[in-house]
């Protein structure tokens, strides 16, 4: 069995969408057991990634697509975000992540100002690949010390 | 999902209520909304932003230039009742040393929803 749950939803590149996202984004950090603020950090760094695509998109006049896919562990979620407009083997994209590159999509994305400092201020890593379009990879774990490790999670 | 704006003048000083979410959806509607606002030598404009309860980035860069856009003219701005979590947006971008605002503890936290 896998060690995470992996759900992966493909959304139009079109800013009506962004807040449908952070609230799914939302429901399922819930479901690991983070905090309200730990989430709330979240849905921030999940918009200011689908907005930069989205603004991208808009730019180019083109009719892309978002793809994100999330990974559930018992302790963390990872977070992807792709404007390739394809959907992507999460185990063989998270393998060619690299360390962080200052490259010229990385370049694109801060334009966009404050967004890619909130996202690596508000997730406990951020990651770039820009192989056939811009991947983003952020991490977040569930904070220990607020969190024991025999709560369960509970059902709503 | 949505961003509400209402004024009202008072004299010299100008209060606004914002409700709603900011983001790259609601952004255009909100800085529109701003541009309304008739800008005068010494004039107070002070925003509530205590039913805001969503904001990213594309909020923060409307403010900021809302800010430079209204000290450009001599006025002043203030953004008052931040709930906790619009605070810490202010202080983690460092705006907060800029700009003046004035969080409220009081302000109940409000789920956003679709």
């Amino acid at each position: 069995m896998r060690a995470f749950d992996y759900i992966e939803l493909r959304i139009p590149a079109k800013p009506q969408y962004v807040s449908v996202m952070r609230l799914t984004i939302s429901g399922l950090a819930t479901r690991v057991g983070f905090s309200y603020d730990q989430i709330e950090d979240m849905k921030i760094a999940v918009s200011e990634a689908i907005t930069n695509v989205v603004q991208h998109a808009y730019n180019d006049g083109e009719d892309g697509d978002i793809v994100i896919g999330s990974a559930l562990y018992s302790d963390k979620i990872e977070v992807m975000i792709s404007d390739c407009g394809n959907s992507f083997n999460f185990e063989v994209v998270r393998a060619n992540i690299g360390p962080y590159h200052e490259n010229d999509n990385v370049e694109r994305l801060r334009e966009g100002g404050l967004g890619l400092f909130l996202m690596e201020t508000l997730m406990d890593e951020v990651r770039f690949n820009n192989d056939g379009g811009v991947t983003v990879f952020m991490t977040k774990y569930v904070n220990r010390e607020q969190v024991g490790e025999d709560v369960e999670s509970v059902s709503t | 999902m949505n961003v509400n704006v209402q004024f009202r003048e008072d004299g010299e000083i100008i209060k606004g209520f914002i409700e709603g979410e900011v983001d790259t959806y609601t952004a255009p509607l909100l800085r529109d909304e701003l541009d309304t606002i008739r800008i005068f030598e010494g004039v107070l404009i002070e925003l509530d932003l205590s039913q805001v309860n969503y904001m990213d980035s594309t909020g923060l860069g409307i403010f900021v230039a809302f800010y430079k856009k209204v000290l450009k003219q001599n006025g002043n701005l203030k953004l008052v009742a931040l709930s906790s979590r619009l605070t810490r947006l202010f202080e983690i971008t460092g705006l907060s040393e800029l700009m003046d605002i004035e969080s409220n503890k009081r302000v109940k936290t409000i789920n956003e929803s679709i």
